[in-house]
């Protein structure tokens, strides 16, 4: 199922899409080409924004609001902080290189990333049209995620775990008596 | 159902947008109207009272990185709890109490294990 | 098209609404504040000083702002306005008062009821932490920075324990929806004791305590402990500086209804009334604001009397008692409605 351009612009909704996607889109390209780290970070700010305003567009309310939350209010506030307390320079002036030999693997990766995302997409979806249009329940979502994905779901407290532990391996003091 | 859906994020949006333009609008014209008399001292960075020494971007303690860290975990788990507690009552209708509460009660134990562990290790207290 | 306006003028409505109460609410706090302390309090602009606040926002707005030579200056400039904006929407999805019918058609007196209003209040005042950190990087100044990074450390610390402060109020009502919550506590215990959400006691108490800290209000005031040590505004002058004021009053209200809203059964009254019906309307609106006013008043009084927090305590009081109380507290919640289920254990 096609749709030509003329069809795509006469469909309110795609104008909706084109005004969150292409700003999510700059966002996204500022973030990896900005000089300085701390600029790169608030553009991913809106980059996850944007991505939060898509799942709004979606009916995923709980999705774009676990984003909005999670991404946006605690693991950029963790990017943030973590840039603070290394001695990597945060002022104005401050340069990041992006030499050759950065970037070449980089851009290699994330077209593969891409690539692998997009395929799963198109693989899983095809040219599935969305259904009569219904605000996701939470609870149908936790009906889910709280019975057949129960064990990816234990799973992701042990990552977190993990991810805990690995910090405090990294800031606790060594000589310290454990009280 | 869907207009009620979309009005509510239009409003949101609008809001935002307002929010922001009347707020940026009051900024603008306060620094149109109030006086200015740039120079001298003033425009230098507060340091006490006297000139300031070095850049104005220091390092931080790390242990701010893992009250951080530990933010970002207690809030992943507030997001899955909260989910959880809407539907426990149809869990339990469906005759599944124990499993609902049991599967949680594991992933809560996980991650307080972990805080117990960071208080055990000292990195939440200041010397 | 309908929408579109519906919503234009739900902005307009909750705009003035929340403008109109930060003017009163920066003036009653400095006359309750003047009281507590034996004092008179402004009592010149106005009857009982009561365009206090005009006039102060006036004077800010006239005074020059400085723009610090070090500063990143348009990042320097979003701060204030991006520490106002969440505190804006907060308000969207608290209810001031009871559902109206006029003509077949019923309007609530709420902006927008999300499902997940919960979620939506957490999302909207973690945003609240880049303000800080914002106001502090882009200042470039040593003591700005130091106050930005306590600062975000203490939001996001007892953000969590608020987060986690609200699972029972989820188990207790199995919605996440504000409306729905407060329609939950529409019943009543017996016959007369309304059936408020505040019998979940810990809760409540981790909330209001989580509050004042989210609020930066004292004795949790650490960031901008005007008296001894610097905080992230520190290079802020003029009307930037006033906004970061403006978008705190906001918050206090916000969180005093959201307390009420929450725990105390929102527009609901503990008695029923005897008013015409055309007039009706406006009785859950006064209980609203009572309730929320007091709530205010209460912030007002601890400023008043307590002194502030060494930051280190706050930091350990947040993770050492108030998070792994609200986890315990989240748990024997669980069981009890388990129980509720199916019988205990012992019966």
């Amino acid at each position: 199922m096609t749709v030509t351009i003329s069809e795509f612009f006469k469909e309110s909704a795609n104008w909706a899409f084109l005004a969150i996607a292409v700003p999510t889109l700059f966002a996204g390209w500022r973030t990896v080409t900005s000089n300085n780290i701390v600029r790169a970070v608030l553009y991913l700010v809106v980059s996850l924004g944007g991505t939060a305003g898509l799942f709004f567009m979606l009916g995923a309310e709980f999705v774009g609001w676990t984003v909005v939350l999670v991404y946006i209010g605690a693991v950029i506030i963790l990017f943030l902080i973590g840039i603070m307390i290394t001695r990597a320079p945060l002022g104005q002036e401050a340069d990041l290189s992006h030499a050759m030999n950065v970037k070449a693997p980089a851009a290699l990766l994330s077209t593969v990333v891409f690539g692998v995302i997009t395929w799963a997409m198109i693989d899983a979806f095809g040219n599935n049209m969305i259904p009569p249009f219904e605000p996701t329940a939470t609870s149908d979502l936790s009906l889910l995620l709280f019975d057949r994905f129960v064990i990816p779901f234990e799973v992701v407290s042990f990552v977190l775990l993990a991810a805990l532990i690995g910090g405090i391996a990294i800031a606790r003091q060594d000589e310290e008596v454990v009280s | 159902m869907l207009n009620q859906y979309y009005g509510d994020y239009l409003t949101v949006a609008l809001f935002i947008a307002v929010g922001a333009i009347l707020v940026g609008g009051a900024v603008g014209a306060s620094k149109l109207l109030a006086p200015k008399n740039p120079g001298g001292f003033k425009d230098v960075a507060y340091e006490s009272g006297i000139e300031p020494v070095g850049g104005g971007w220091n390092q931080s303690h790390i242990r701010y990185y893992i009250f951080a860290l530990m933010f970002l975990i207690f809030d992943v788990e507030a997001v899955f709890i909260f989910p959880w507690a809407i539907t426990l009552d149809a869990f339990q209708a469906a005759g599944r109490g124990v499993f609902i509460l049991v599967e949680m009660f594991l992933f809560i134990l996980i991650l307080l294990s972990g805080l117990l562990y960071a208080i055990r290790k000292g990195v939440l207290k200041w010397e | 098209m309908t929408v579109f306006i519906e919503a234009a003028i739900k902005v307009a409505v909750a705009f003035v609404f929340i403008m109109l109460t930060t003017l009163v609410l920066v003036w009653a706090e400095r006359k309750w504040v003047s009281d507590l302390q034996n004092r008179i309090g402004p009592d010149r602009a106005g009857p009982f000083g009561i365009l206090q606040t005009l006039a102060d926002g006036l004077k800010a707005f006239f005074k020059e702002s400085i723009r610090p030579t070090q500063s990143i200056y348009l990042l320097y400039l979003v701060a204030p306005i991006a520490a106002l904006i969440p505190a804006l929407l907060i308000f969207l999805v608290i209810p001031i008062g009871a559902p109206i019918e006029i003509g077949g058609t019923t309007y609530t007196l709420q902006v927008m009821d999300l499902n997940i209003g919960l979620l939506y209040v957490l999302a909207v005042s973690s945003l609240a932490v880049y303000a800080i950190t914002l106001a502090g990087w882009s200042s470039g100044s040593k003591y700005p920075l130091l106050g930005a990074v306590r600062a975000s450390a203490q939001m996001i610390s007892y953000e969590a324990a608020m987060g986690l402060a609200l699972v029972p109020v989820v188990l207790l009502t199995s919605t996440t929806s504000i409306a729905g919550i407060v329609d939950a506590q529409q019943g009543t215990f017996g016959s007369f004791i309304p059936a408020w959400n505040i019998v979940l006691i810990p809760s409540f108490i981790i909330f209001l305590i989580a509050g004042f800290a989210e609020t930066n209000r004292p004795p949790f005031d650490l960031v901008e402990a005007e008296s001894e040590i610097v905080g992230y505004h520190t290079e802020y002058s003029g009307f930037a500086f006033a906004l970061f004021f403006l978008a705190e009053y906001i918050n206090v209200f916000n969180m005093s209804a959201l307390t009420v809203t929450l725990f105390l059964g929102g527009w609901a009254g503990p008695v029923p009334s005897f008013l015409p019906t055309w007039i009706q309307w406006l009785v859950p609106v006064f209980w609203f604001l009572l309730k929320t006013w007091a709530f205010v008043f209460l912030f007002v009084w601890v400023r008043a009397t307590l002194p502030r927090m060494r930051y280190d305590k706050l930091m350990t009081f947040g993770w050492k008692r108030l998070i792994p109380v609200s986890l315990a507290w989240i748990i024997l919640c669980a069981v009890a409605i388990g129980f509720r289920e199916f019988g205990a254990p012992w019966s």
